[in-house]
């Protein structure tokens, strides 16, 4: 198969979504089923079409990037820039081409799951429709070239993940969620923005590849290394908001008002690692100090979440601070320059956090059916504490989700414990080379928690007893529509789809794949060189295996303690340790934090402009519509109907005619004047002066009366007198007609001859 | 001896005898210019109605007169003779329709002197 083949497959997978959502965006309440098995459809063949291009890819062209471009616009020359055009195109690669099949696997099983959870929904087919755009634009973000394309679908998965997230927009907390995501996104959006027109500002192209061979030969933005690690954090700002890092992470828990596939889709596996996709593109032009602040980020976001995620009731919350914990993991993971660990976490995590949500959306499906089958309305469905039990009664949802769990607490013989046993080797080697030891130490701590409160999560929902019997009789098993995927993602759990060896990914095909890509940066502020930490990171590898084993072991077994032999009192542990129970339990209070000041600050400079539009602007605009009524009356009428303030008008007229003088006077006054002439002007200035302030008064109206008027009348006066004059050859009889025809008629033989 | 025209222009008796006796086109257009002048005089300066009438078939009459002069002078055919039939036809009929407006207006305003009748102005 050749390059353009594979291009062209590359394009049609690119564009089959957006096929699908604009078919069942217009047509969807007009198409059998509205339309979802033709998405599903889309979808699923653009997964086939992924998983050949990968074939091909690893097969025949292994390290080698396809690429395909084309001018969009051309501005020709640009001055003070020179030439100036857009190239824009995709790129295949082995990141894009593993990101793809990635991207289409969760896609497709979602869509397929979401046949079954969705049925009966108020907006089935919009929902599709919008799985389309949001699949479409995430493809955007995997295969394009450039940085410009990657804004655009960055802004667009924005915008998919706000109508999917509001998709119950009757209810109001759900479209605040989906405002609160939205604008949040934005915030980390202008930093990207800042940072991309830095890069563009310096380098004239928004090509990845052309900047990174432009940095390489030496040209950095402004010249300074200074600079090169702001563009650096400024990018990363954006995957900051989108991969919902601290301080931007407020929106990812309100995001679970969305349904639970939409949660899967977007908040676990796909839209969130954009920003993590986006940090690995742009991995080349990271300083070692732009890559310290990104590790240190991840890893302050991953403390913050778990610490939150281990007091958690509600399941969907547990599993969303676990997304931002996990992506800090991945954040962190890349930071440190564990590049293909950070990223083949990314791939694991996808799997394994999307079947989690999956599984939780059966367990909430079979609640609330069970719920409504008692007529309760009021007992929260996706509460942890109205679970236990559910083990028996749906067996494939418990064993795929303890699958998926083991994965996320790092068990060997998952995939989820390679990627978080290297990026674990790879803190560990960070350390190890620039001495700051506070990362591992962060990351090793999570690893307990992680382990800790997912089993929690396991031990509370599906083991125990069940606190009402008559409840747990009407809970069964979900559809096939929304088993299936929850087998093949829990099959893709397993080592071996990652690498033949089970507690070592070195050797397996996705580190063959992706090597750490060169830095291009200059070598002063470079971070630590491939050869150097793959050096450390062998040393620290055991040790990082036993400890990851420790950690985890130790967060499995509290948890067993604490919630299955109920050896150590979950209640009594939240009311001694009371303050810090309660501050995890409120999310650390970042929320009221940023209401009292970002968003009060924002209402305050709102309530600012609104004052100035109002008294100022508003007020110059009257004023003059005012002044210009008092012009049509003139000064005199002014002062005697007084409708418009006179001497408001009088004042104003009279500057404004002061200043005509003026311009007339000292306009046509020439440069070399003698005193003489420069007085003749003056008074020439005076003059216009006093005119216009004449005419001013008289007013338009009195311009009109008088003058317009007046010489109309003159005309209709003279017409008359004329007419009287000839009314005189009137005299009735027909002789004297009869003369003035035959003189009439001579006068033209004679004359017109 | 070849003049268009008698006595004014420099002839003697006997030369204007002989230019009578031989009548040319010129003669013939000679009187019905006269005719033609002494009609629109009358059409124009009479008092009476009637007499105005008059002076429309003297009008009438002397083109008449110059259709048949030509006729029979420059094409030898009786173009000009037919036309003048029609002339006196239309003449007729013009006649008896004025002499009925005549009488109408006698009837209105009690009188044929056209200098009365002007009520032809505002």
């Amino acid at each position: 198969m050749s390059h353009e083949t594979i291009l062209q497959l590359t394009v049609i997978s690119y564009l089959l979504p957006l096929l699908g959502f604009t078919i069942l965006i217009f047509l969807n309440k007009r198409l059998p089923r509205q339309g979802d098995l033709i998405e599903t459809g889309l979808v699923f063949l653009g997964l086939a079409l992924s998983v050949v291009i990968l074939a091909v890819k690893m097969g025949s062209y292994h390290d080698e990037t396809i690429q395909g471009s084309f001018t969009w616009v051309s501005f020709g020359n640009v001055p003070g820039f020179g030439p100036m055009a857009m190239t824009l195109g995709l790129m295949v690669d082995n990141l894009s081409a593993i990101m793809l099949v990635v991207v289409y696997v969760v896609s497709a099983f979602v869509h397929l799951y979401s046949i079954g959870y969705m049925h009966g929904d108020v907006r089935y087919g919009r929902y599709f429709a919008y799985l389309g755009i949001f699949t479409f634009s995430m493809l955007g973000i995997v295969l394009t070239n450039n940085f410009f394309m990657m804004y655009v679908s960055w802004e667009l998965v924005g915008l998919s993940s706000y109508l999917l997230i509001g998709h119950w927009f009757e209810k109001k907390s759900a479209s605040d969620a989906a405002m609160k995501a939205f604008i949040v996104n934005r915030i980390g959006d202008v930093g990207m923005f800042i940072g991309i027109l830095i890069l563009f500002g310096t380098f004239h192209t928004f090509t990845f590849d052309t900047i990174f061979e432009a940095m390489k030969a030496g040209t950095i933005p402004f010249g300074s290394e200074a600079w090169l690690t702001a563009a650096g954090i400024l990018v990363f700002c954006g995957a900051v908001g989108k991969s919902a890092q601290f301080p931007l992470h407020v929106w990812l828990p309100d995001a679970m008002e969305g349904p639970t596939p939409v949660s899967a889709l977007i908040h676990a596996a796909t839209m969130v690692a954009a920003g993590v996709y986006l940090i690995a593109r742009t991995f080349p032009m990271m300083t070692a100090d732009a890559l310290m602040y990104i590790a240190a980020i991840g890893a302050i976001t991953a403390f913050i979440a778990a610490t939150i995620a281990i007091t958690q009731n509600d399941v969907k919350k547990v599993l969303a601070y676990s997304t931002i914990s996990q992506l800090g993991y991945m954040v962190m993971g890349l930071g440190v320059g564990a590049y293909t660990a950070g990223f083949l976490h990314l791939t694991t995590h996808a799997m394994f956090k999307a079947g989690l949500f999956l599984g939780s959306g059966s367990v909430i499906h079979a609640m609330h059916h069970a719920l409504h089958h008692a007529g309760d309305h009021h007992t929260d469905a996706q509460d942890i504490r109205n679970m236990g039990g559910l083990r028996t009664k749906m067996p494939i949802t418990f064993w795929t989700f303890l699958i998926y769990t083991l994965a996320i607490s790092g068990v060997p013989l998952t995939s989820g414990f390679l990627s978080k046993d290297e990026i674990l080797a790879g803190t560990l080697a960070y350390a190890n080379l620039t001495g700051r030891w506070y990362v591992p130490i962060i990351a090793f701590l999570v690893a307990a928690l992680t382990a800790f409160y997912m089993f929690r999560l396991v031990i509370l929902t599906f083991l125990g007893e069940h606190k009402d019997h008559h409840r747990v009789e009407a809970i069964h098993e979900s559809p096939r529509t929304m088993t299936i995927p929850l087998i093949v993602f829990a099959v893709l759990c397993l080592f071996a789809f990652f690498s033949l060896n089970p507690i070592g990914a070195a050797s397996g095909w996705v580190y063959k794949a992706l090597p750490r890509p060169e830095s291009v940066v200059p070598a002063a502020v470079a971070a630590a060189g491939a050869e150097q930490f793959e050096e450390a990171v062998h040393h620290s590898h055991s040790l990082a295996m036993v400890l990851s084993l420790l950690v985890a072991g130790l967060g499995i077994l509290v948890a067993f303690a604490t919630y299955y032999w109920k050896k150590i009192d979950a209640e009594s542990v939240a009311v001694k340790s009371g303050p810090l129970y309660r501050f995890l339990l409120n999310k650390w209070k970042f929320d009221e934090l940023y209401d009292a000041t970002a968003v009060a600050g924002t209402i305050g400079v709102s309530k600012v402009s609104r004052w100035f539009d109002n008294n100022i602007i508003d007020g110059v605009v009257n004023g003059s519509a005012s002044w210009v009524k008092g012009l049509t009356l003139g000064t005199k009428k002014n002062w005697d109907e007084g409708s418009v303030s006179a001497i408001f008008y009088m004042v104003v007229t009279g500057a404004l005619s002061l200043y005509i003088g003026w311009l007339v006077g000292v306009g046509m006054m020439p440069m070399d004047a003698s005193i003489g002439a420069i007085i003749g002007y003056v008074i020439l200035g005076f003059a216009v002066a006093g005119l216009s302030f004449f005419l001013f008064y008289v007013g338009v109206g009195g311009f009109d009366n008088h003058i317009v008027d007046g010489l109309v009348n003159a005309t209709a006066y003279l017409a008359g007198f004329l007419g009287l004059l000839a009314r005189r050859i009137q005299t009735g009889r027909v002789q004297t007609y009869l003369v003035f025809v035959i003189l009439g008629v001579l006068v033209l033989f004679l004359w017109f001859r | 001896m070849n003049h268009s025209l008698p006595v004014e222009f420099g002839m003697t008796v006997a030369q204007f005898s002989q230019w009578l006796q031989t009548p040319g086109l010129h003669h013939f257009l000679l009187i019905s210019g006269v005719l033609f002048s002494l009609g629109v005089f009358a059409i124009l300066t009479r008092r009476n109605a009637i007499m105005v009438l008059m002076g429309i078939e003297l009008v009438l009459n002397a083109a008449n007169i110059n259709f048949l002069a030509f006729s029979r002078y420059t094409t030898g055919t009786l173009d000009g003779h037919v036309f003048a039939i029609f002339v006196i036809i239309l003449a007729a009929a013009e006649a008896a329709i004025a002499l009925a407006i005549v009488l109408n207006v006698y009837q209105n305003f009690n009188s044929v002197n056209v200098d009365e009748i002007n009520q032809l102005k505002d």
